[in-house]
């Protein structure tokens, strides 16, 4: 009975354009915003974060990323896990380079190193589309791992080859390092994810958002009212490469603490990244959210049903899974390139009409 | 259709005022590999005027426009445009010079809604950054508010209220090119390049069609270049026309000129009339 449109009349072109125009999802939103940051610090403990929260959190600020340049601008990538090893060890390099300055400056600015690489990795895409900018991105993907192996100035000359993470506090509460409370690092993830989702709904709801989809659409109509592909696709590039480089910091800094990089960043990343966002909906913010949760709950729910509850093996429970992941990929890719994201449209439009469906 | 097509009641051409030339195409000559789509044509585009250019198909009307438009570069001749050569320009910079465009094949932005796609014409008129917009304080949404209300002006113009918020993917054939002529009308250009507008409409869509060129170009003061095929549009609608056949210009004056010239008369009007 709440969720009409009737009654709820718009009465400025702003309130028009906001981000949820019917109250009720209005209402919804800041429900889950009050529990996200009022409710689940206080509850959360260690299993919970680092088995669902802070990977959830971290995968949807990669997912926005991606989103961003597949599904707003159309350009199809594959190096987000090398874009989220330049962002694990920019942050390393400067946490460590820079021990007086605060973390969260460090993975901003990450994050800022990896928009500069990914601008550099975006130029051919002025020249090469489709297919054969999946398979350029593969190429940087495949040279930024090698290159992290390659090079003992990256991870300091230590012995491991690895990365390990230095303690940082934030109020004087440790936010990285072994010492960090469960609620510390979801919290530090949220409030970016939070910031970071805002900022990116803002971008794609004006016009650097419509050029990317013009682009996206048809890019011959898109020069022709006057969008510039080069620097259009390079700006989706660079804000694409800003949000994986801070995932990657937060995977490295708060999540994993130490990073051997072809096992953390390797072409898998890659890949669970972009079934996020196919699963969870193409240029959809919302969708980034749904395909992160789904993709971190599923493992995580089938191990408890299969493995703790039927008894079954372990690999036999991660072949299912791979199963159900690959069997949904292609659902979707033929039934809702839209995704999860576009089922929860029709499934409220159906509510906003019912009980007249027509 | 013949020259009765009805399109009466429909303010007449005649006392509305005609400038100095806005774009001029002196000698151009334009080839694909072996085949000549264009040979060494020159004519201008005055200020204020509606300028059609008409001929059968394949005659190389397209590829004006495109070169117009700077998508394909002559390998012969020169662009004037506002009384100076135009150097070689990609089209993003055409449009931003004031030159707006529909396609003989619709080029709609199939993702996005009817209200985004004739956004999106406004692109090169907004001037906020990417780091104002991501907080979308202040300027960002000021600006967006501003663009919104000359769209929504449009959008009445064009009678296309009820569609606002319809992904164009959905829409009739009919309804596309409107938008698209919306979209190409919300960047206020000074010169609208348009390609067969009217082409697969019915009678009815063809008169608001040409209803909307005409105030378009009477209200907005808008010059217009124009290819179509309906003759009785054509000379209608048109203060002055160029008739193009196999890449050449064979005729160039008023319709009533154009009409008497034994040589369009053979190569064009005759055989529309069989
Ligand atoms: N991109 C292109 N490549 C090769 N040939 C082309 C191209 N565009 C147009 N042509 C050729 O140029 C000639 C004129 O085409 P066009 O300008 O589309 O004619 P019209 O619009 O008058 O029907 C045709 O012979 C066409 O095949
Ligand atoms: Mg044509």
């Amino acid at each position: 009975m709440l969720y009409r449109e009737a009654g709820d009349f718009k009465t400025s072109y702003a309130s028009d354009s906001q981000t949820f125009p019917i109250r009720f999802d209005r209402w919804r939103y800041w429900a889950v915003v009050a529990v996200a940051f009022g409710v689940i610090p206080f509850v959360i403990d260690d299993y919970w974060a680092n088995a669902v929260a802070v990977p959830f959190l971290i995968y949807a600020i990669a997912a926005i990323g991606l989103n961003i340049l597949t599904g707003y601008c159309g350009q199809v990538s594959l190096g987000t896990g090398g874009f989220m090893a330049v962002g694990a060890y920019a942050c390393y390099k400067l946490m460590t380079a820079f021990p007086e300055v605060s973390v969260l400056i460090h993975v901003l600015l990450a994050g800022g190193v990896t928009a500069l690489v990914g601008v550099l990795f975006g130029l051919p895409s002025l020249r090469i589309k489709g297919f054969y900018l999946a398979v350029a991105t593969l190429a940087a993907q495949f040279f930024l791992v090698w290159l992290f192996n390659k090079v003992p100035w990256f991870y300091n000359y230590s012995a491991s080859g690895q990365i390990t993470v230095p303690e940082r506090t934030i109020l004087g509460v440790a936010v990285t390092g072994a010492n960090t409370p469960a609620w510390a690092k979801y919290l530090f993830c949220l409030v970016l994810l939070f910031v970071l989702a805002w900022v990116a709904r803002n971008l794609t709801r004006g016009s650097v958002g419509r050029k990317w989809m013009a682009i996206r659409d048809m890019d011959i109509a898109a020069e022709i009212i006057g969008v510039n592909p080069l620097t259009t696709k390079l700006s989706a590039f660079a804000v694409s490469s800003f949000y994986i480089g801070i995932a990657g910091a937060l995977f490295f800094a708060v999540y994993l603490g130490a990073v051997e990089v072809g096992e953390a960043f390797g072409i898998q990343k890659s890949f669970v990244v972009l079934f996020m966002i196919i699963i969870g909906g193409l240029g959809s913010i919302f969708g980034s959210f749904a395909g992160a949760a789904f993709l971190v709950l599923l493992p995580v729910l089938l191990k408890n049903v299969l493995v703790g509850q039927l008894g079954w093996a372990t690999d036999l429970a991660a072949h299912v899974e791979l199963m159900i992941v690959g069997g949904l990929i292609v659902a979707f890719l033929i039934y809702e390139p839209h995704g999860i994201a576009q089922l929860w449209k029709l499934a409220k439009e159906k509510l906003r009409l019912w009980p007249f469906p027509h | 259709m013949n020259a009765e097509t009805p399109v009466e009641a429909i303010p007449t051409a005649d006392d509305r005022k005609i400038g100095p030339v806005l774009m001029e195409m002196k000698h151009i000559t334009l080839r694909f590999g072996g085949v000549k789509a264009i040979t060494d044509i020159s004519f201008d585009i005055r200020e204020g005027e509606i300028r059609s250019i008409i001929g059968p198909n394949g005659a190389g009307k397209s590829s004006m426009l495109n070169v117009i438009s700077g998508f394909y570069v002559p390998q012969e001749g020169e662009v004037w445009f506002r009384g100076a050569r135009r150097p070689q320009m990609k089209p993003y910079q055409v449009a931003r010079q004031g030159i707006a465009r529909t396609f003989q094949n619709i080029a709609l932005f199939d993702g996005m809604s009817v209200l985004d796609n004739i956004m999106t014409g406004r692109l090169t008129l907004m001037k906020t950054g990417l780091a104002a917009q991501s907080l979308w304080w202040g300027k960002a949404q000021r600006e967006e508010t501003e663009h919104r209300e000359k769209v929504e002006k449009i959008i009445d113009f064009l009678e296309i209220q009820a569609i606002r918020k319809t992904p164009v993917g959905r829409l009739p054939y009919g309804l596309k090119k409107r938008v698209e002529l919306a979209r190409a009308l919300a960047a206020e250009p000074m010169l609208l390049l348009l390609d067969e507008p009217m082409a697969g409409m019915n009678v009815e869509e063809k008169e608001d069609m040409c209803r909307f060129i005409l105030d378009v170009n009477d209200e907005f003061g808008t010059t217009i270049c124009l290819i179509e095929h309906d003759m009785g549009v054509v000379m209608d609608l048109s203060d002055r026309v160029v008739v193009m056949d196999y890449g050449k210009k064979i005729g160039d004056g008023t319709p009533d000129e154009v009409r008497g010239n034994q040589a369009v008369i053979d190569a064009y009007l005759g055989v529309a009339h069989d």
